[in-house]
Formats: structure tokens, C-alpha cells, sequence
């Protein structure tokens, strides 16, 4: 590659009927982003190249790829960490079906958020709601989310097993669980639900879907490992049984 | 025609930001058959971009704060040029619809009492932005959409309306494509509620995403709705100006709220020598008193890096087009030196991170650089402030995309409430309208043909327009032409740029086919932000004053007579026609509120 300002950008094209990598040459300024260069070849090359975005700036988690075999958010990945020198590639989230280019079909989890029992408040009190800082952060974690479903897109249970998807909600719904279970407010039980139609006991911590989170809520620990302790009380789930059995009692509040 | 899906529902909901999700929720409440359309994915919209917070006098950490004063503010900050009816609805109803969203499982940040916290911000005289550190807008967008899915409400998502259906004088539905597919979806409606947000991409220089092209400004012209105080475009003083593929990402005004000062490249604190009269009486003189206030709110005056937008913004520009930027041509947005890392990493979490990892700035270390960038539209369709209805029978708008609320300038975190207390009125508007409706009206055929035949043009074509770089061309005309300072020579350059990029609009191509095709989405798109970017630089003209974010290099006064009308756009014989209307007087009890000192 002769210019170091032109990279080579190979590109997944293609759609329901099939696909592969397409090559194309193009130039890189300084600070740009792998959106930015996905925008240049639209622009230039390629104006039908479907890719998803909004914000542009890590906050509405539309952009998701996998950029040399990492899911990333490609707003937020600086094209100055990847190898100029390599062709650098570019693939849809490998989890969800494709639709076409970039886009894949992320309705799974729209499904899944469909089936989450919503939050039902506690009666309020006459002179309004009180709640404490410190009870609402561990909360407040889980809602930085931005549904990028990048969590989703690496989990083990469901990136190879199609047929797990009706029967696992995921990281990206463990959190928003977790989120329900832990908020102050929040009167509502759905300990029973997660354990025998939300698939939490697949889950064997491996701890991918906190790794990539572009938000870094520690979705392992915070949320799931806390969640299978709620559930334990009741049912029996080898892999907290495990860990209790080695580290003693965590510090997820019991009710 | 080929085969179209269609669907039948009371109210239609165009757009699923704050406005959008609050009026479908409302519309559903009420009984209407109810359904979003969006054109992203849902839980995307622009208000998850919303930072500092939202504008609400709950009391909580001021308790002296009430609807009045928030009232004073927005006129006052708009420049006395807004509905008052609106201002008035807004500064009584935001607290309940803040603290509803609580009851629909928000978490705002919180008082040492456990009630929610406020921050300060520009032109609010008490801090009075309910927050989530400053990720407030995604917090909101999230609990509902959340609820609105809750309510079982039909969604239709990544699906662009492209034209409103009509029977007669009345609205008919709504007609679109589904991204996905390419293919046509009609909606018969006799309510369509817009909620589409506003026009940022016919900028270069930009906080919007790629959804803002002026949809539902466009779509209402089109159908025959009265637009005013199109002139009015804010650009937010602090967008990130470096490196240059981040240009114009936003940067909170939380920063100032939460002790962040301006200063330019000599390092002077600048905004001392901007403070405009109508201002003076509550800003501060100098450093130690603006330094005292953040701690001593009774016997110190804000700091004049808080003043409203339009004036910031301004002085900006100032300071740069005289030499004193900074080496990226901006100013010095500095926190740095002024608060403790953790202070600053725990109240602006995203802003630390969007620096940290886009322009490798450290902003618990050094500081910011900063510049205006276009952020959002005051100008929109005129609506009845009890209801939303726009001035078409069955159309409604809420949000952004309506005008008269925030009158020539905006203040921060009242876009947040303008959405969700309009929203609801907007929703219950429609859905009160629908019920009355006896019958139900219909879009004859041919609309829908015509529509559509238009729609696929771009595909007939071999040898047409790029898209892309139409739109580059769009971008830099308004940029330089029909920015933030205006001159009527320039402006008129501006409208023959835009009359040749329409003409050349109509030559412009797709290739590919109709599978998720966003070179084709775009050529539509085009569309509507060259009639929106029209509609702006009409009035632009048409305003010879300056006033809130209209500034007219060839007229720098503010002339009384203009702040007695509105600037009203529409459509005659197929063009865009400028007229004007009174404003509403003000009432004498609400005179005495805006005028009484503090």
C-alpha cells in the first residue's frame, strides 16, 4: 500500500442471498473514526452501503460492527488503533440475521424487551417519592446502556445456537432485569420468570458481554451474578453454587 | 401502482424522540388505536443526545423557584418573541410531567433529602434541571419508550414518511417506505400528530444525527401548514471543534452549570465583555463575584458564562473572527482547573469519556476547545397551545419540529420539557380529535400513486446528482451563507444556491436497489431539508432585525415593532410565500411577572 493516508477497508456486501468481503481504497484524515471512512466510501464508492448510525458520538449504540473480528461501536473506534499497513475489515454482528451490508436484523432483542413485566411502583407517598443517591447507582449503572447490543452479539449461549434465542433474554435483558429487581421503587418479583423462561442459568460467566460493553457496566458481576444469587434462594444453579462455594456470600442484597 | 401494506389506526405518531413516545402514550391512555413511526430503530431518536437535564421549577434545591419564574426565564431567554400560552403551559406543567416520568421508574440524581436534584444552567435564574449525570436524554427516552411498549402501542420503526395524505382540507394518514425493504406503507389516519424533531444536517457544522432533514417541517408545508419563526436556528455555543471528524459533537452546558468558565486563546475570561443590558441587572461584574455565586447564590450574581445560548454563542464568534481563538480556531471551555478530578468524572461522566476517546483531551487535566454548533430549530409549525393542533384540520405537532414555544432563542434543558408537556397535549389533542371525527376521512388513490412514482425517480436515472455530494453542497452554502451571522446580500446568495440545488435535486440518482438503501433514503431525504433550509432563509430576510439567534450583521438593533409578529411561511401556487402575524399580546398579570426583578 503505497499512500499511508489511503487505507484498504474490506467491507462485508451482500444480503439474504449471500455475500462476501469487498476492498476499497480510501483516505483517511487525522482523528476519523471507522464511521467516518464507512461514510467516505458511501459518498465516493459505494452509495447503496447499508450501515446503521445516529448519533455519532457513543450515544445511541446504532453503529455496532465487528472491525477486525472485534465488536465495537464504529463511531468510537479511532481508525489511528488499527493497522493501516493491513487491509482492515469490517463485518455485520455476526449474532443477529443480516439484512443487508452492515444491518442485521436485531428484532430478537426488541422481542425480548417486549416480554420484560415492566416496572410497578410501590404506592406513592402523599408527599412524593424519596430516594437516596446511594440506592439508585447501582441502578443508574445499568442504564447507561445503549442498546447497542454488542453484549448480545458475543454471548456464548446464543452467538452459534440460533435455537437458544427463544428461551435466553441475554446480557443486554439480564441488566434490564437487574435494573427492575434493584430499583428502589419497584414492587414487582420476576425471579421465577428469569430462571425458567429467560434462560439466566445458561449464562456461565464468562464475562464476554462486560468486556466489550463501549459503556462499561460490569454486566457479570453487577447484574447477572446477582441475579442468579436472587434466584439460588429458591432454585439450584451449579455455577453459584460454585462460586458461593469458593468465595463465600457476595455482596448482592438479598430480600 | 404496485401493491401497497396498509394500516388503519386513530392517531399516527410521527417520530419516537421525547415528543413522539409522550404523545403516543398520551393518544393510547385516551383510547385512540394508536401507532410510532420512526425512522430509525426505536430508542435511537435524538433525545438520547439530550445532556444536562430538563427544565422543571420542582422547588427542590431552590425553593423559591416556582412556574412564574420559570416562565420569566423562557420569555425573557426567547427574547419576548414566544407564544405565551405555550410558556405559560410549559413553566405550570413540566414539574408533573418530570415527576411522572419517576413513576414510571426514571432516576434522576438526588438531594441529601432524597428528592431529585437540580443543576444550573444558562438563562434559568435557580438551578431547576432535573438530571441523570449527563446522560438525562437517554434516561428519558428509555423509560418511554419503555412504557410505550408496556402499552402494547404498534411501532412502526425504520419507516420515513415522505408525504401526509389529505381528504379535502382535512388530514388522511400518512404515506412512507420501510427502510428495510424499500417498499411503500400507507397509514390512513384522520390524526397525525409530527414529532420529527428539526433541520441540524442542512449544516456542516452540526450536534444532529443524520434523521435531522426538516421531515415534519417539510411534510406540514407541504400539506398546507403554517410555519413560523423559521429564522430562528440555535447554535449551542460549545461543539467540539477538534480533530475535525468530531466537529460539532456536543458538549453540555452542564459544564458551565457545574463551574466550567469560557476564556479565548490570550486566556482572558471574555464573556465579561459581552453582558447585554437586559442581562446586566443579574449577572456578575467580575470573576470573584461570578467565583462566589456557585456557593453564594443570595449574595452573588450567575457568571456571564451562564447568559442564554444566543448571546454566548455570539460572543464566541466575536472572539474568534478577531483573532483571539485558540490554535483550532475555537475557545477555551476550562473545568480543569476549577473543580477536582472526581467531582468532574462523576458529574459529567460522558463528556470525560467523549474527549478521553475522540480528541485525546483529558478534561479532569487541560481544557476543552470549544465552538458553536447547530443544535436546534425554534422555528417549527404553529400550533394552538392547549391542544398542538397546527393549522391544518387533523394535524398536530409537538417537540421541536412545532414553533412559537421558545420564541427567538431557547434556553437549555426547556427542550426536554417542551417535549414531554406538549407531547401529552399533543396526544390528547389527537386523540380527542379522532373521536369526534364521524367520518372517517379517505386519500384518494392518486395521492399515493404520485407519491410513490416520485419516490422511485432516482432509480430511473443513469447519469443523475450524487446524493451525497448535494448534500455536502447544502451543508456548506447554509454554513457560510445562512449561519449564525446574517447580511441580506449573503442571504440572497444563499436562496439562488438553494433554488439551483433544488433544481439539481430533481436530477439526482440511487443506485442499487430498494433493499436498505441509504444513497436512495438520502435523495429523498433531500427533499424536505432543501424546502426546510428555504423556509430558514425566507424569513431569515424577512426578519431585518436582531434578535436571540437571528443576527443581521446589515441590522445589529432590536426593533420593537418586529417583536410584535411572527414570520409565517407557507405554501401558495406551489412556492414557499412569506407572510406575517401579530403575536398575541401579553397580559398585564404576566408582563408584571417577565418585568419584576430578582
Amino acid at each position: 500500500m503505497g499512500d499511508p493516508s489511503t487505507v484498504t477497508m474490506r467491507i462485508w456486501r451482500g444480503d439474504t442471498n449471500g455475500g462476501g468481503f469487498e476492498d476499497h481504497d480510501v483516505e483517511v484524515s487525522s482523528g476519523e473514526v471507522v464511521l467516518d471512512v464507512l461514510h467516505r466510501i458511501q459518498a465516493t464508492q459505494a452509495p447503496d452501503l447499508a450501515v446503521r448510525w445516529n448519533c455519532k458520538a457513543g450515544r445511541c449504540g446504532s453503529c455496532s460492527a465487528e472491525v477486525n473480528g472485534v465488536p465495537r461501536l464504529t463511531c468510537m473506534t479511532r481508525m489511528s488503533i488499527l493497522d493501516p499497513a493491513e487491509p482492515i475489515t469490517v463485518a455485520p454482528m455476526r449474532t443477529f440475521p443480516i439484512i443487508k451490508d452492515l444491518v442485521t436484523d436485531v428484532s430478537y432483542n426488541y422481542e425480548m424487551s417486549k416480554r420484560v413485566p415492566p416496572f410497578r411502583p410501590k404506592p406513592k407517598p402523599p408527599d412524593g417519592h424519596r430516594m437516596f443517591q446511594e440506592d439508585i447507582e447501582r441502578v443508574q449503572e445499568f442504564r447507561k446502556c445503549i442498546e447497542c447490543f454488542l453484549c448480545q452479539n458475543v454471548c456464548h449461549v446464543i452467538r452459534d445456537h440460533e435455537e437458544n434465542k427463544p428461551h435466553f433474554a441475554g446480557p443486554r435483558m439480564f441488566i434490564r432485569y437487574a435494573e427492575l429487581e434493584m430499583h428502589p421503587l419497584d414492587s414487582g418479583d420476576r425471579r421465577d420468570l428469569l430462571q425458567e423462561e429467560m434462560g439466566l442459568g445458561l449464562c456461565n460467566i464468562t464475562k464476554c458481554c462486560s468486556e466489550v460493553c463501549p459503556e462499561d457496566i460490569h454486566i457479570t458481576d453487577n447484574a447477572i451474578i446477582p441475579l442468579k444469587e436472587r434466584v439460588v434462594d429458591r432454585k439450584y444453579d451449579p455455577i453459584v453454587w460454585l462460586g458461593k462455594a469458593i468465595k463465600g456470600r457476595r455482596s448482592g442484597r438479598a430480600e | 401502482m404496485a401493491e401497497h401494506e396498509t394500516h388503519e389506526f386513530d392517531v399516527i405518531v410521527i417520530g419516537a424522540g421525547g415528543a413522539g413516545l409522550r404523545a403516543a402514550i398520551e393518544a393510547q391512555a385516551q383510547g385512540a388505536r394508536t401507532a410510532i413511526i420512526c425512522k430509525s430503530l426505536l430508542g435511537k431518536a435524538h433525545t438520547v443526545m439530550a445532556e444536562g437535564g430538563v427544565a422543571a421549577a420542582l422547588g427542590t434545591v431552590y425553593s423559591e423557584d416556582n412556574w412564574e419564574v420559570h416562565f420569566r426565564d423562557t420569555m425573557r431567554g426567547g427574547k419576548m418573541l414566544n407564544n405565551w400560552r405555550m410558556a405559560r403551559i410549559h413553566a405550570q406543567e413540566a414539574p408533573e410531567r418530570v415527576l411522572e416520568l419517576e413513576d414510571w421508574g426514571a432516576l434522576f440524581d438526588r438531594t441529601e433529602e432524597g428528592r431529585i436534584l437540580q443543576r444550573d444552567f444558562g438563562g434559568h435564574r435557580y438551578a431547576r434541571l432535573a438530571h441523570v449525570g449527563d446522560r438525562t436524554g437517554l434516561e428519558m427516552i428509555r423509560i418511554l419508550q419503555q412504557k410505550a411498549v408496556a402499552m402494547d402501542i404498534d411501532v412502526f420503526m425504520e419507516t420515513t414518511i415522505v408525504r401526509l395524505l389529505k381528504d379535502g382540507d382535512r388530514i388522511a394518514g400518512a404515506f412512507g417506505y420501510r427502510r428495510e425493504s424499500g417498499k411503500f406503507v400507507e397509514f390512513k389516519s384522520p390524526a397525525v400528530v409530527l414529532a420529527t424533531g428539526g433541520v441540524g444536517k442542512a449544516y456542516k457544522v452540526t450536534s444532529n444525527s443524520w434523521e435531522y432533514t426538516g421531515d415534519g417541517h417539510a411534510l406540514g408545508l407541504w400539506a398546507g401548514a403554517d410555519l413560523i419563526d423559521m429564522e430562528f436556528v440555535q447554535f449551542h455555543p460549545t461543539g467540539m471543534v477538534w480533530p475535525p471528524s468530531v466537529m460539532g459533537i456536543l458538549v453540555t452546558e452542564g459544564v458551565r452549570g457545574d463551574g466550567g468558565i469560557l476564556r479565548n486563546g490570550s486566556d482572558e475570561r471574555f464573556m465579561f465583555g459581552y453582558i447585554p443590558e437586559m442581562f446586566r441587572a443579574e449577572t456578575a461584574d467580575d470573576e470573584e463575584e461570578a467565583d462566589r455565586w456557585y456557593t453564594d447564590r443570595k449574595g452573588a450574581r450567575r457568571p456571564p458564562d451562564l447568559l442564554p445560548r444566543d448571546e454566548v454563542a455570539r460572543a464566541i464568534v466575536a472572539e474568534i473572527k478577531e483573532g483571539r481563538g485558540t490554535p483550532h480556531g475555537g475557545v477555551y471551555l476550562d473545568i480543569a482547573s476549577r473543580r477536582d478530578p472526581e467531582y468532574i468524572t462523576r458529574r459529567l461522566p460522558g463528556m470525560y469519556h467523549q474527549f478521553k476517546e475522540l480528541a485525546d483531551v483529558d478534561i479532569t487535566k487541560e481544557p476543552m476547545e470549544v465552538g458553536p454548533t447547530c443544535h436546534y430549530m425554534m422555528g417549527g409549525l404553529k400550533v394552538d397551545a392547549e391542544t398542538a393542533a397546527a393549522t391544518v384540520d387533523g394535524l398536530f405537532a409537538a417537540g421541536e419540529v412545532a414553533g412559537g414555544m421558545h420564541g427567538a432563542n431557547r434556553l437549555g434543558g426547556n427542550s426536554l420539557s417542551d417535549l414531554l408537556v406538549f407531547g401529552c397535549r399533543a396526544g390528547r389533542g389527537a386523540a380527542d380529535y379522532a373521536r369526534a371525527v364521524d367520518v372517517r376521512p379517505e386519500a384518494s388513490a392518486n395521492q399515493t400513486e404520485e407519491v410513490a412514482r416520485e419516490a422511485l425517480e432516482p432509480f430511473e436515472r443513469t447519469d443523475g446528482e450524487n446524493p451525497y455530494l448535494l448534500q455536502q453542497r447544502l451543508q456548506d452554502k447554509m454554513q457560510a451563507l445562512v449561519g449564525i451571522i446574517r447580511v441580506e446580500d449573503e442571504l440572497k446568495k444563499g436562496l439562488d444556491a438553494l433554488g439551483e440545488l433544488k433544481q439539481r435535486a430533481g436530477r439526482v440518482t440511487a443506485e442499487g436497489n430498494r433493499l436498505y438503501n441509504p444513497g436512495w433514503h438520502l435523495a429523498l431525504d433531500l427533499r424536505s431539508l432543501l424546502a426546510t433550509s428555504e423556509a430558514i432563509a425566507l424569513a431569515a430576510l424577512e426578519r431585518k432585525e436582531s434578535r436571540g439567534a437571528q443576527t443581521r450583521e446589515d441590522f445589529p438593533q432590536t426593533d420593537p415593532e418586529l417583536g410584535k409578529i411572527n414570520i409565517v411561511l407557507r405554501m401558495k401556487n406551489g412556492e414557499p410565500y412569506v407572510d406575517r402575524s401579530p403575536l398575541e399580546p401579553l397580559p398585564q398579570d404576566l408582563r408584571s411577572v417577565v418585568e419584576r426583578s430578582l
